[in-house]
């Protein structure tokens, strides 16, 4: 494949280089898309991403600058310049040329602003709950909530625990009766499949609805 | 050197401690002060690119160009501009997963990925761009895409 040297951005079309295009493998061109998995500590977000994705989560350490980020926790950001967080991703290949990226959020409120940078662009967001601490995922709910990302809530039923049904949740976390709450294994390939199914079809209807 | 590269010359290519253990869990969350900054200065020659000029997103999608690695003689290249081109030589490999790969910060990993566009050397892709209201017929496609799997 003779490949040019291009910079292309996917739907928009209007900066396509002007020489040969590299072969393209749907509408949407060789792009990439994400999702993230958010929720709190140690509630199974890189157990999710591992189990849906065709690679191993993968780590990769991300530095951004603080500077000029409003501060909003109560100790301040102690005038950092820069902070390294890591972030788990994986990776599925929905068809040739169309990569969808997981990626778990990390779990710090100290790290919102990591949080901006990775929601930027993202086709939606799963939280994942865990009914002994369903507190822990309300900032990941207010966070999607607030951005108009679209979301769904997971019920990560760890064995012992004792099962709730999703109506319960629903109204423990004051969600829109739009947003789907579901009770999932993270560990289950299938039920992330389901899971992201549930949002990306939860986004579809979001669209639906605005355009009437 | 005239002959197309072998594969054979591509997997004895050295690739200096770039696939060392990655960081503990432990330690996800670290300051700047304790990375191993010397290195990664001279490696990039102190040069920073900002994250948020787009093209180096987490999610682009990066290729290395049709012989990509024999012309990368030709430039002043750090072996970790290498080991970039070798690992997306045969397919698009995301900014994130190269970081992860290298072991390198996706920081330092953009000012690789800027001096391989300048000289020609990749492909990059910017990730889908969704709008507001996202295309409903992409939204199918991935639906299609996930029943599939
Ligand atoms: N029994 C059981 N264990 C689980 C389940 N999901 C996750 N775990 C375990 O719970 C622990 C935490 O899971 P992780 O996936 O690391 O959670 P996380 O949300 O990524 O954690 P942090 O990134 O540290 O916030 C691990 O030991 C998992 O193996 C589950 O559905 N059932
Ligand atoms: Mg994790």
């Amino acid at each position: 494949m003779a490949s040019a040297h291009s910079e292309t951005s996917a739907l928009t079309g209007t900066d396509a280089p002007t020489g040969t295009e590299p072969a393209r493998q749907g509408p949407w061109g060789n792009a990439a898309l994400k999702i993230l998995v958010a929720g709190g500590f140690g509630v199974g977000k890189t157990t999710l991403v591992g189990a849906v994705s065709e690679i191993r989560p993968l780590r990769t350490e991300e530095q951004l600058s603080e500077l000029g980020r409003p501060v909003d926790d109560t100790h301040g950001v102690e005038a950092k310049r820069t902070t390294t967080v890591a972030m788990d991703f994986g990776r599925i290949d929905l068809r040739p040329g169309l990569a969808l990226y997981l990626f778990g959020t990390p779990g710090q409120d100290r790290f919102w602003f990591v949080w901006d940078e990775l929601a930027r662009g993202s086709l939606g967001a799963v939280v994942l709950a865990d009914t002994r601490r369903l507190a822990d995922c309300f900032p990941s709910v207010d966070f999607f909530e607030r951005r108009g990302i679209p979301f769904v809530v997971a019920v990560n039923c760890f064995e012992g625990t004792e099962v709730h049904a999703p109506q319960d949740v629903r109204a423990a976390l004051d969600l829109d009766p739009q947003v789907p709450v579901l009770l999932c294994d993270a560990r289950s390939r299938e039920d992330g499949k389901e899971l992201l199914i549930r949002l990306v079809e939860h986004a579809a209807d979001r669209v639906r609805a605005a355009r009437g | 050197m005239s002959e197309p590269m072998s594969t054979e010359d591509a997997a004895t290519e050295p690739v200096p401690d770039l696939f060392a253990p990655r960081t503990p869990v432990d330690d996800r969350w670290f300051d700047d002060d304790a990375g191993p900054v010397v290195r990664l200065f001279s490696m990039t020659g102190g040069r920073a690119r900002p994250a948020d000029d787009g093209l180096f997103d987490l999610i682009s999608l990066v290729t290395a160009v049709a012989g990509a690695e024999q012309e990368a003689t030709e430039h002043p290249l750090a072996p970790e501009h290498h080991a970039i081109l070798a690992l997306c030589r045969d397919e698009p490999l995301s900014v994130a997963e190269l970081g992860s790969y290298t072991d390198l910060p996706v920081s330092v990993v953009r000012v690789l990925l800027g001096d391989l566009n300048d000289a020609r050397l990749v492909d990059v892709t910017r990730p889908v761009q969704l709008a507001q209201l996202p295309d409903e017929r992409l939204l199918r496609d991935v639906i299609n895409g996930l029943r599939a799997l």
